[in-house]
Protein backbone atom coordinates (compact mmCIF):
# COMPACT_ATOMS: atom_id res chain seq x y z
CA UNK A 1 0.00 0.00 0.00
CA UNK A 2 3.07 2.29 0.62
CA UNK A 3 4.47 1.50 -1.82
CA UNK A 4 1.74 2.21 -4.46
CA UNK A 5 1.73 5.59 -3.28
CA UNK A 6 5.32 6.38 -3.45
CA UNK A 7 4.99 4.40 -7.21
CA UNK A 8 2.14 7.43 -7.77
CA UNK A 9 4.31 9.94 -6.60
CA UNK A 10 7.53 8.75 -8.71
CA UNK A 11 5.29 8.65 -11.87
CA UNK A 12 3.74 12.25 -11.27
CA UNK A 13 7.70 13.99 -10.91
CA UNK A 14 8.51 12.24 -13.67
CA UNK A 15 5.84 13.06 -16.14
CA UNK A 16 7.80 15.92 -17.94
CA UNK A 17 10.92 13.74 -18.36
CA UNK A 18 8.43 11.48 -19.99
CA UNK A 19 7.71 14.15 -22.21
CA UNK A 20 11.08 15.17 -23.40
CA UNK A 21 12.32 11.50 -23.40
CA UNK A 22 9.79 10.05 -25.50
CA UNK A 23 10.51 13.54 -28.34
CA UNK A 24 14.03 13.43 -27.41
CA UNK A 25 14.39 9.80 -28.01
CA UNK A 26 12.19 9.55 -31.14
CA UNK A 27 14.41 12.13 -32.45
CA UNK A 28 17.40 9.75 -31.71
CA UNK A 29 15.98 7.08 -33.08
CA UNK A 30 15.00 8.43 -36.39
CA UNK A 31 18.48 9.28 -36.70
CA UNK A 32 19.87 6.09 -36.10
CA UNK A 33 17.75 4.19 -38.63
CA UNK A 34 18.59 6.78 -41.31
CA UNK A 35 22.48 5.72 -40.40
CA UNK A 36 21.11 2.17 -41.46
CA UNK A 37 20.60 0.54 -37.23
CA UNK A 38 17.31 0.13 -36.69
CA UNK A 39 15.20 -0.80 -33.95
CA UNK A 40 16.89 -3.75 -32.27
CA UNK A 41 20.28 -0.93 -32.12
CA UNK A 42 17.86 1.60 -30.50
CA UNK A 43 16.57 -0.81 -28.01
CA UNK A 44 20.58 -2.12 -27.47
CA UNK A 45 22.22 1.30 -26.93
CA UNK A 46 18.82 3.12 -24.79
CA UNK A 47 19.28 -0.15 -22.45
CA UNK A 48 22.98 -0.01 -21.99
CA UNK A 49 24.40 3.45 -22.54
CA UNK A 50 21.36 5.60 -21.44
CA UNK A 51 22.57 9.11 -21.95
CA UNK A 52 21.00 11.67 -24.67
CA UNK A 53 24.06 13.72 -25.92
CA UNK A 54 26.01 10.51 -25.55
CA UNK A 55 23.83 8.29 -27.68
CA UNK A 56 23.36 10.86 -30.48
CA UNK A 57 27.06 11.23 -30.75
CA UNK A 58 27.13 7.43 -30.69
CA UNK A 59 25.49 7.67 -34.22
CA UNK A 60 28.01 9.33 -35.97
CA UNK A 61 30.83 7.20 -34.38
CA UNK A 62 29.09 3.35 -35.01
CA UNK A 63 28.63 5.30 -38.57
CA UNK A 64 31.90 5.84 -39.01
CA UNK A 65 33.04 2.61 -37.09
CA UNK A 66 35.90 4.58 -35.36
CA UNK A 67 37.84 2.40 -32.65
CA UNK A 68 37.09 0.96 -29.31
CA UNK A 69 39.94 3.53 -28.09
CA UNK A 70 38.43 6.67 -29.39
CA UNK A 71 35.22 5.70 -28.52
CA UNK A 72 36.09 4.89 -25.07
CA UNK A 73 37.48 8.23 -25.03
CA UNK A 74 34.69 10.29 -26.47
CA UNK A 75 32.41 9.17 -24.20
CA UNK A 76 34.92 10.00 -21.23
CA UNK A 77 34.70 13.49 -22.81
CA UNK A 78 30.91 13.70 -23.32
CA UNK A 79 30.02 12.28 -20.30
CA UNK A 80 32.60 13.68 -17.89
CA UNK A 81 29.85 16.00 -15.65
CA UNK A 82 28.42 12.73 -14.89
CA UNK A 83 31.84 12.30 -12.27
CA UNK A 84 30.38 14.90 -9.86
CA UNK A 85 26.85 13.98 -10.31
CA UNK A 86 27.04 10.52 -7.51
CA UNK A 87 28.88 13.09 -4.67
CA UNK A 88 25.38 14.44 -4.09
CA UNK A 89 23.95 10.88 -3.87
CA UNK A 90 26.51 9.11 -1.79
CA UNK A 91 24.85 9.19 1.54
CA UNK A 92 21.18 9.26 -0.38
CA UNK A 93 21.92 5.77 -2.28
CA UNK A 94 23.64 4.25 0.54
CA UNK A 95 22.68 0.68 1.23
CA UNK A 96 20.30 0.21 -1.07
CA UNK A 97 21.84 -2.60 -2.29
CA UNK A 98 21.35 -4.25 -5.89
CA UNK A 99 18.63 -1.54 -6.65
CA UNK A 100 21.92 1.47 -5.94
CA UNK A 101 23.99 -0.81 -8.81
CA UNK A 102 20.68 0.12 -11.64
CA UNK A 103 20.40 3.93 -10.15
CA UNK A 104 24.13 4.80 -10.87
CA UNK A 105 23.67 3.10 -14.23
CA UNK A 106 20.22 5.53 -14.61
CA UNK A 107 21.57 8.32 -13.78
CA UNK A 108 20.84 11.34 -16.51
CA UNK A 109 21.24 14.95 -16.53
CA UNK A 110 16.84 14.69 -15.73
CA UNK A 111 17.01 11.67 -12.91
CA UNK A 112 19.80 13.50 -10.97
CA UNK A 113 17.40 16.75 -11.10
CA UNK A 114 14.32 15.03 -9.50
CA UNK A 115 16.54 12.63 -7.09
CA UNK A 116 19.41 15.20 -5.81
CA UNK A 117 17.60 18.26 -4.47
CA UNK A 118 15.34 18.49 -1.48
CA UNK A 119 12.62 19.02 -3.71
CA UNK A 120 10.20 15.96 -3.66
CA UNK A 121 6.63 14.92 -3.05
CA UNK A 122 5.31 15.36 0.48
CA UNK A 123 4.88 11.84 2.16
CA UNK A 124 7.55 9.87 0.27
CA UNK A 125 7.33 6.12 2.88
CA UNK A 126 10.33 5.22 1.14
CA UNK A 127 12.74 7.29 -0.01
CA UNK A 128 15.57 5.11 -1.78
CA UNK A 129 12.08 3.14 -3.77
CA UNK A 130 11.11 6.14 -5.02
CA UNK A 131 14.60 7.17 -6.35
CA UNK A 132 14.60 3.53 -7.56
CA UNK A 133 11.26 4.01 -9.32
CA UNK A 134 11.85 7.56 -10.60
CA UNK A 135 15.41 6.41 -12.25
CA UNK A 136 13.69 3.33 -13.58
CA UNK A 137 10.39 5.29 -15.09
CA UNK A 138 12.49 7.80 -16.84
CA UNK A 139 14.71 4.60 -18.41
CA UNK A 140 11.58 2.81 -19.75
CA UNK A 141 10.40 6.85 -21.21
CA UNK A 142 13.53 6.78 -23.11
CA UNK A 143 13.76 3.20 -24.00
CA UNK A 144 10.50 3.71 -25.54
CA UNK A 145 11.17 6.87 -27.47
CA UNK A 146 14.67 5.59 -28.62
CA UNK A 147 12.87 2.31 -29.94
CA UNK A 148 9.71 4.15 -31.53
CA UNK A 149 11.56 6.82 -33.21
CA UNK A 150 13.78 3.81 -34.62
CA UNK A 151 10.60 1.71 -35.68
CA UNK A 152 8.65 4.21 -37.62
CA UNK A 153 11.08 6.45 -38.87
CA UNK A 154 10.39 9.43 -40.79
CA UNK A 155 6.70 7.52 -41.66
CA UNK A 156 5.65 9.57 -38.60
CA UNK A 157 4.96 13.41 -38.68
CA UNK A 158 3.49 15.37 -36.03
CA UNK A 159 3.85 18.58 -35.01
CA UNK A 160 5.82 18.17 -32.11
CA UNK A 161 7.92 21.34 -33.02
CA UNK A 162 9.51 23.15 -28.99
CA UNK A 163 7.95 19.76 -27.23
CA UNK A 164 12.22 19.65 -26.11
CA UNK A 165 11.41 22.96 -24.10
CA UNK A 166 10.16 20.48 -21.24
CA UNK A 167 13.51 19.55 -20.10
CA UNK A 168 14.84 23.27 -20.25
CA UNK A 169 11.15 24.32 -18.50
CA UNK A 170 11.93 20.78 -16.06
CA UNK A 171 15.55 22.70 -15.07
CA UNK A 172 14.05 25.66 -14.76
CA UNK A 173 10.89 25.16 -12.66
CA UNK A 174 13.53 23.07 -10.02
CA UNK A 175 15.84 25.82 -10.43
CA UNK A 176 13.27 28.25 -9.20
CA UNK A 177 11.66 25.85 -6.49
CA UNK A 178 15.20 25.43 -4.89
CA UNK A 179 15.51 29.71 -5.41
CA UNK A 180 12.35 29.83 -3.51
CA UNK A 181 13.21 26.89 -0.78
CA UNK A 182 16.82 28.09 0.38
CA UNK A 183 18.18 31.12 1.98
CA UNK A 184 21.57 30.82 0.48
CA UNK A 185 21.24 31.41 -3.24
CA UNK A 186 25.68 31.34 -3.41
CA UNK A 187 25.50 28.23 -5.21
CA UNK A 188 22.90 28.70 -7.45
CA UNK A 189 24.51 31.66 -8.74
CA UNK A 190 28.01 30.16 -8.90
CA UNK A 191 26.83 28.06 -11.53
CA UNK A 192 25.03 29.90 -13.30
CA UNK A 193 27.65 32.53 -13.76
CA UNK A 194 30.21 29.81 -14.65
CA UNK A 195 27.99 28.20 -16.86
CA UNK A 196 27.78 31.91 -18.28
CA UNK A 197 31.07 32.53 -18.53
CA UNK A 198 32.24 29.08 -20.15
CA UNK A 199 29.35 28.93 -22.94
CA UNK A 200 30.79 32.41 -23.76
CA UNK A 201 34.60 30.92 -23.85
CA UNK A 202 34.25 27.39 -25.39
CA UNK A 203 30.57 27.36 -26.82
CA UNK A 204 28.93 23.94 -27.18
CA UNK A 205 32.17 22.65 -24.97
CA UNK A 206 31.23 24.33 -21.99
CA UNK A 207 30.20 21.62 -19.68
CA UNK A 208 33.58 20.70 -18.56
CA UNK A 209 34.87 23.78 -18.11
CA UNK A 210 31.57 24.81 -16.38
CA UNK A 211 32.10 22.00 -13.83
CA UNK A 212 35.71 22.57 -12.93
CA UNK A 213 34.76 26.53 -12.63
CA UNK A 214 32.01 25.16 -10.47
CA UNK A 215 33.86 23.32 -8.33
CA UNK A 216 36.51 25.78 -7.63
CA UNK A 217 34.44 28.49 -6.77
CA UNK A 218 32.45 26.23 -4.29
CA UNK A 219 36.29 24.90 -2.81
CA UNK A 220 37.18 28.94 -2.90
CA UNK A 221 33.21 29.95 -1.32
CA UNK A 222 33.91 27.06 1.97
CA UNK A 223 37.44 28.44 2.45
CA UNK A 224 35.94 31.82 2.81
CA UNK A 225 33.23 31.78 4.72
CA UNK A 226 34.84 29.60 7.13
CA UNK A 227 37.91 31.93 7.51
CA UNK A 228 34.92 34.26 8.26
CA UNK A 229 33.50 31.69 10.77
CA UNK A 230 36.82 31.43 12.65
CA UNK A 231 37.26 35.14 12.90
CA UNK A 232 34.00 36.30 14.87
CA UNK B 1 28.07 -12.26 -36.81
CA UNK B 2 29.84 -10.30 -39.42
CA UNK B 3 32.88 -8.66 -38.67
CA UNK B 4 31.18 -4.74 -38.66
CA UNK B 5 28.53 -6.00 -36.11
CA UNK B 6 30.67 -7.08 -34.18
CA UNK B 7 32.35 -3.98 -33.82
CA UNK B 8 29.50 -1.89 -33.39
CA UNK B 9 28.21 -4.17 -30.52
CA UNK B 10 31.43 -3.73 -28.89
CA UNK B 11 31.13 0.22 -29.64
CA UNK B 12 28.17 0.40 -28.07
CA UNK B 13 29.55 -1.86 -25.00
CA UNK B 14 32.88 0.18 -24.55
CA UNK B 15 30.62 3.46 -24.42
CA UNK B 16 27.98 1.87 -22.36
CA UNK B 17 31.04 0.31 -19.56
CA UNK B 18 32.59 3.75 -19.60
CA UNK B 19 29.62 5.87 -19.39
CA UNK B 20 28.77 3.42 -16.23
CA UNK B 21 31.91 3.93 -14.68
CA UNK B 22 31.99 8.01 -14.87
CA UNK B 23 28.60 7.24 -13.27
CA UNK B 24 29.83 5.41 -10.17
CA UNK B 25 33.00 6.86 -9.56
CA UNK B 26 31.89 8.59 -6.31
CA UNK B 27 29.97 5.90 -4.64
CA UNK B 28 33.16 4.21 -5.60
CA UNK B 29 35.35 6.45 -3.80
CA UNK B 30 33.42 6.79 -0.68
CA UNK B 31 32.57 3.47 -0.37
CA UNK B 32 30.09 3.26 1.91
CA UNK B 33 32.04 1.56 4.82
CA UNK B 34 34.05 4.52 5.94
CA UNK B 35 32.07 7.95 7.09
CA UNK B 36 31.95 10.32 4.03
CA UNK B 37 34.24 13.01 4.65
CA UNK B 38 33.05 16.44 5.85
CA UNK B 39 34.19 18.23 2.33
CA UNK B 40 32.27 15.84 0.27
CA UNK B 41 28.99 16.27 2.61
CA UNK B 42 29.36 19.78 2.00
CA UNK B 43 29.99 19.26 -1.83
CA UNK B 44 27.27 16.93 -2.29
CA UNK B 45 24.65 19.48 -0.11
CA UNK B 46 25.59 22.36 -2.45
CA UNK B 47 26.41 21.10 -5.74
CA UNK B 48 22.47 20.22 -7.02
CA UNK B 49 22.06 24.31 -6.67
CA UNK B 50 24.95 24.91 -9.06
CA UNK B 51 24.80 21.88 -11.39
CA UNK B 52 20.44 22.92 -11.97
CA UNK B 53 21.34 26.11 -12.97
CA UNK B 54 24.73 24.93 -15.03
CA UNK B 55 22.01 22.61 -16.72
CA UNK B 56 19.79 25.86 -17.24
CA UNK B 57 22.17 27.12 -18.98
CA UNK B 58 23.23 24.16 -21.47
CA UNK B 59 19.91 23.96 -22.21
CA UNK B 60 19.48 27.66 -23.76
CA UNK B 61 23.20 28.25 -24.66
CA UNK B 62 22.48 28.08 -28.78
CA UNK B 63 19.84 30.92 -28.59
CA UNK B 64 20.78 33.00 -31.28
CA UNK B 65 20.29 36.65 -30.85
CA UNK B 66 20.38 37.42 -33.73
CA UNK B 67 16.51 38.42 -34.88
CA UNK B 68 13.58 38.33 -32.71
CA UNK B 69 12.20 35.14 -33.50
CA UNK B 70 15.25 33.23 -32.20
CA UNK B 71 15.37 34.24 -28.53
CA UNK B 72 11.79 35.22 -27.95
CA UNK B 73 10.16 32.62 -27.83
CA UNK B 74 12.66 31.16 -24.61
CA UNK B 75 12.36 34.70 -22.91
CA UNK B 76 8.80 34.57 -22.87
CA UNK B 77 8.04 31.06 -22.11
CA UNK B 78 11.15 30.93 -19.48
CA UNK B 79 9.20 33.76 -18.47
CA UNK B 80 6.21 32.11 -17.82
CA UNK B 81 7.80 29.46 -16.02
CA UNK B 82 9.31 31.44 -13.41
CA UNK B 83 6.23 33.43 -12.72
CA UNK B 84 3.59 31.01 -12.32
CA UNK B 85 5.98 29.00 -10.61
CA UNK B 86 6.69 31.74 -7.98
CA UNK B 87 3.39 32.53 -8.00
CA UNK B 88 1.65 28.50 -7.62
CA UNK B 89 5.08 26.47 -6.93
CA UNK B 90 3.33 23.74 -8.79
CA UNK B 91 6.13 21.99 -10.31
CA UNK B 92 3.86 20.14 -13.36
CA UNK B 93 2.26 23.11 -13.66
CA UNK B 94 4.85 25.52 -14.59
CA UNK B 95 6.31 23.17 -16.85
CA UNK B 96 3.68 22.04 -18.68
CA UNK B 97 2.18 25.87 -19.36
CA UNK B 98 5.52 26.96 -19.79
CA UNK B 99 6.17 23.94 -22.26
CA UNK B 100 2.82 24.58 -24.13
CA UNK B 101 3.69 28.47 -24.81
CA UNK B 102 6.95 27.93 -26.06
CA UNK B 103 5.24 25.64 -28.26
CA UNK B 104 2.74 27.88 -29.30
CA UNK B 105 5.26 30.27 -29.74
CA UNK B 106 6.99 28.63 -32.36
CA UNK B 107 3.93 26.83 -34.51
CA UNK B 108 2.02 29.72 -34.94
CA UNK B 109 3.52 32.66 -33.22
CA UNK B 110 7.16 33.67 -35.38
Amino acid sequence: MNRKSDIKKAFISTIPVFAGYIALGFGFGVLLSTEGFGALWALFMSITMFGGSMQYAAVDFLADAISLAEAAVMTLIINARHLFYGISLVDKYKGSGLKKIYMIHALTDETYSLVSSDVMPKGIKDKQFYYFIVSLLDHCYWIMGCTLGAVFGTNVTFNSEGIDFVLTALFLTIFVEQWLSSKDHASAIIGVVCAVLCTALFHENMLIPSMILILLSLVVLRYVRRGKLDGK
Amino acid sequence: MESNTLHSVLLVLVMALVSFLLRAFPFIVFTGKKETPKFVVYLGKVLPYAIIGMLVIYCVKDISFAAAKDFLPYIIAGTVVVILHVWRRNTLLSIIAGTLSYMALVQFVF
